[in-house]
């Protein structure tokens, strides 16, 4: 079985720094997959890697097997097959409904079924009565929910979330993280998902995997992770993050 | 012909001539615009600045220019198009395109990185981006061709060389103000002069009225 | 409606008791494969677009059909329109021949060079040194001489340099000088400006305003030299015509008149075919002709401006040999 996404040997370097070291990882069909780490260490670099935003300087980047060089037609398409959703919702200067259809528009798929598409996502995250309303004058919690909905409708095969609530209140991690769930549970989307916050990565993540200095310290099932991890440093790191 | 209908003749004149030369300005400056904003290419910085030297050239060098291209003795002399509106147009429109390309350029560049980020990961490609930057800028885009028809409707260098000002065929409002105070009709000019003024002042609550309305 | 209920779930979430029903794959309508995004938008300009092509192809249309209609371009001085003679005189060429005439007013030289270039079909000026000239290169068909009105000197009602009824603009002109009376001049470089200099030359002196004082450059047209002299108080050369024109609301009277060096000829040329291919000829050469005729020439012997006749009827007819 071919995994989905899978990373080979990947290092990057931005400004001379090297920061990813060699990055062997494997993500499943369906799973959803935890990167954690300290702050800095690389894993949003990762994200934007796998996302076929940034090329690696070495190693490859395989899409159910297939490699492509980032900036061809071939990445575009792969790209297209993917969602990402970031810490800051960046909404567009549009409608709430405009900003959902947007990926749609950009497949050129028929208005009569974006409609239908979009008015179920929203429903989906609860924003249908504010779906005429201006996306930008809504709240950091209402429009983190666009975003979401934005990526959901797309039902991408890949989901990326990077750092997806940190900005939020707990009300809407809680709705946000749900929503999640609930999508990989009806979609059957893969998700991987960067966050610094470990009590989230548990919550979320079927496997995880610990970024350290550049490299995977440890890569396995979230609770073995966290109950019972092998590594000195990744129980150091542990420890320590899990403190609040 | 009555002085009324003579007015109007003289004002449906400009907001023709004016009008026509924005449109093309839109249509050709808004997207070249964002095409050199967004879009790397050997030699854009300096296209860039060329664009933004252009925003202050002189109405009536392009006027001389045109002249000069559409006179029988010049190499465009064949279509006859000296002292008629269509020149007076062609004209006019290289006044208005560097103005609405300039602006677009400074709006769509201001459009925030993670923006564009944010549309890759939703699928778009180079040329979609670009029509999602232009929209997300749309604010200072229609600003860029309010300012370009304000700068067709009052320039006069270049109408009235390229025009000749003739009467019932080639005058406009601030060639027929030029006319008007070359004879000392200080009254006939200023009454001319409010009315332009109150195009521009329209044409600029306009604008307000779009803002306001959240549609940009 | 597939569309369920917004409800709270109990758990402070608001998400929908119905998940995301399969639709199946998304269907792909749009012939090309990445079709720009914000449909209204992309409307928006297509429709900018095809307004531009419909302005740009019914200004094409007009100007074609115009073309066609019946008309010459003449070019001439800015005197000939300032008092008011071209308005008065071409309608009635226009209702005897069926031809109108679209003036273009410009200075003598540039009216002489935009018929060098072919941009008109004939050109009338005041000017017989430079239209000579013009004929010996070959850009005039021939030449008729029309009318003839005179330049005079205007002044303030006071006279403060003495010259009301002098019939010599020299010894005119040397009285303002002598007394340094206030003098506006037009300094354009306009057929008056020249023959101001010109007597200036007669006088044997050449005014600079940074020396004198008295001595004002107004740089502009008749009709606005002659609102500044009035206002200041000053003398002027003027062209007899504009002044009658705006005689009443100024406050100058005419000091000299009538001085043989101040006549000013009047002349038409039609552009000549030979060198110019593009010019409607047989109709430049009617005009021409109308204007020495009974019919013309009487036209403008009876233009009357401030109660006044500012031009005389003086026709040689130059093109009338012309097949």
């Amino acid at each position: 079985m071919i995994p989905p996404l899978s990373l080979h040997g990947v290092r990057k370097s931005f400004g001379g720094k090297e920061v990813l070291r060699g990055i062997d990882a494997g993500i499943s069909a369906g799973e959803i997959f935890a990167i954690v780490g300290p702050s800095g260490v690389g894993k949003t670099t990762t994200l934007r890697l796998l996302d076929l935003l940034d090329a690696p300087d070495s190693g490859e980047i395989r899409f159910h097997g297939a490699s492509v060089s980032v900036g061809s037609p071939a990445a575009l398409d792969q790209r297209r097959r993917m969602a990402m959703i970031m810490q800051n919702p960046s909404t567009f200067r549009a409608t709430v409904f405009e900003n959902v259809a947007y990926g749609l528009w950009l497949r050129g798929v028929d208005p009569r079924e974006i409609r239908v598409r979009v008015f179920q996502a929203l429903a989906f995250v609860g924003l249908l009565e504010a779906a005429g309303q201006r996306a930008d004058r809504l709240s950091g919690g209402e429009q983190q929910r666009i975003a979401f909905a934005r990526a959901a409708v797309l039902r991408p095969e890949v989901l990326f979330l990077d750092e997806f609530t940190a900005n939020l209140d707990p009300g809407n991690v809680r709705l946000l993280e749900q929503a999640v769930l609930r999508h990989r549970r009806e979609a059957g989307s893969t998700i991987v998902i960067v966050t610094h916050n470990l009590f989230q990565a548990r919550r979320l993540a079927d496997r995880v995997g610990v970024l350290l200095e550049g490299r995977l310290a440890e890569v396995g099932p979230a609770r073995d992770i966290f109950e019972a991890s092998q590594t000195p440093e990744v129980r150091a790191f542990l420890s320590g993050e899990m403190a609040y | 012909m009555s002085v009324d209908a003579e007015v109007l003749q003289i004002v449906g004149l400009s907001l023709l001539v004016a009008g026509t030369s924005t449109l093309i300005g839109f249509v050709v400056g808004a997207p070249l615009g964002a095409l050199i904003a967004l879009k790397e290419f050997p030699g854009r910085n300096f296209v860039r600045t060329l664009a933004f030297t252009f925003y202050g050239f002189p109405p009536v060098l392009a006027g001389l220019l045109v002249f000069l291209l559409l006179s029988r003795d010049g190499p465009l002399g064949a279509l006859g198009w000296l002292f008629t509106p269509i020149g007076m147009v062609i004209a006019q429109t290289f006044l208005v395109i560097p103005i609405v390309m300039g602006l677009t350029i400074s709006a769509v560049m201001a459009v925030e990185r993670r923006l564009h980020e944010t549309a890759r990961t939703l699928g778009a490609d180079d040329r979609q981006w670009r029509a999602t930057a232009l929209h997300e800028a749309r604010l200072g885009v229609v600003t860029a061709v309010m300012v370009g028809f304000g700068r067709a409707v009052s320039e006069v260098g270049a109408v009235l060389i390229v025009g000749g000002n003739i009467r019932g065929h080639t005058r406009v409002l601030t060639t027929a103000i030029v006319l008007e105070t070359s004879q000392a009709h200080y009254l006939e000019a200023t009454v001319l002069g409010v009315i332009l003024f109150g195009i521009a002042f329209a044409v600029f609550a306009v604008l307000q009225r779009l803002q306001g309305r959240g549609v940009l | 409606m597939w569309l369920s209920r917004v409800r709270d779930d109990g758990r402070g979430s608001f998400i929908t008791g119905h998940g995301l029903p399969d639709l199946g794959p998304m269907s792909r309508i749009h012939r090309t494969p990445r079709p720009l995004p914000w449909p209204g938008f992309v409307t928006a300009w297509r429709a900018a677009f095809g307004l531009s092509l419909l302005l740009v192809a019914a200004g094409l249309a007009v100007t074609l059909a115009s073309s066609s209609e019946a008309y010459i371009v003449l070019a001439t001085t800015t005197s000939t329109r300032d008092s008011g003679l071209l308005d008065y005189l071409l309608p009635e060429f226009s209702r005897d021949s069926g031809i109108g005439v679209r003036y273009v007013a410009v200075g003598t030289g540039q009216a002489l060079d935009v018929a060098r270039r072919g941009d008109a079909d004939i050109v009338m000026v005041h000017a017989p040194a430079i239209e000579l000239d013009f004929m010996a290169q070959g850009h005039g068909l021939c030449r008729s001489r029309v009318m003839r009105n005179e330049f005079i000197v205007v002044g303030p009602a006071s006279d403060p340099a003495g010259i009301r009824g002098l019939t010599n603009a020299t010894a005119a002109f040397a009285r303002i000088l002598s007394s340094r009376a206030l003098f506006v001049s037009r300094a354009d470089n306009s057929g008056t400006h020249i023959m101001e200099r010109t007597i200036w030359g007669w006088v044997n002196y050449t005014p600079d305003p940074d020396v004198d004082s008295w001595y004002r450059e107004a740089g502009s047209g008749m009709a606005a030299t002659l609102e500044v002299s009035s206002q200041l108080g000053g003398y002027t050369l003027s062209d007899n015509g504009t002044f009658l024109v705006r005689r009443s609301s100024l406050d100058l009277e005419v000091d000299v008149q009538n001085d043989p060096p101040l006549q000013n000829l009047y002349s038409v040329i039609p552009v000549n075919p030979a060198l110019h291919p593009n010019v409607k000829s047989s109709w430049a050469l009617g005009f021409a002709r109308w204007l020495v005729s009974p019919r013309g020439q009487g036209l403008i012997g009876n233009y009357t401006a401030g109660g006044e006749q500012p031009f005389h009827p003086e026709a040689q007819d130059g093109c009338g040999h012309v097949g």
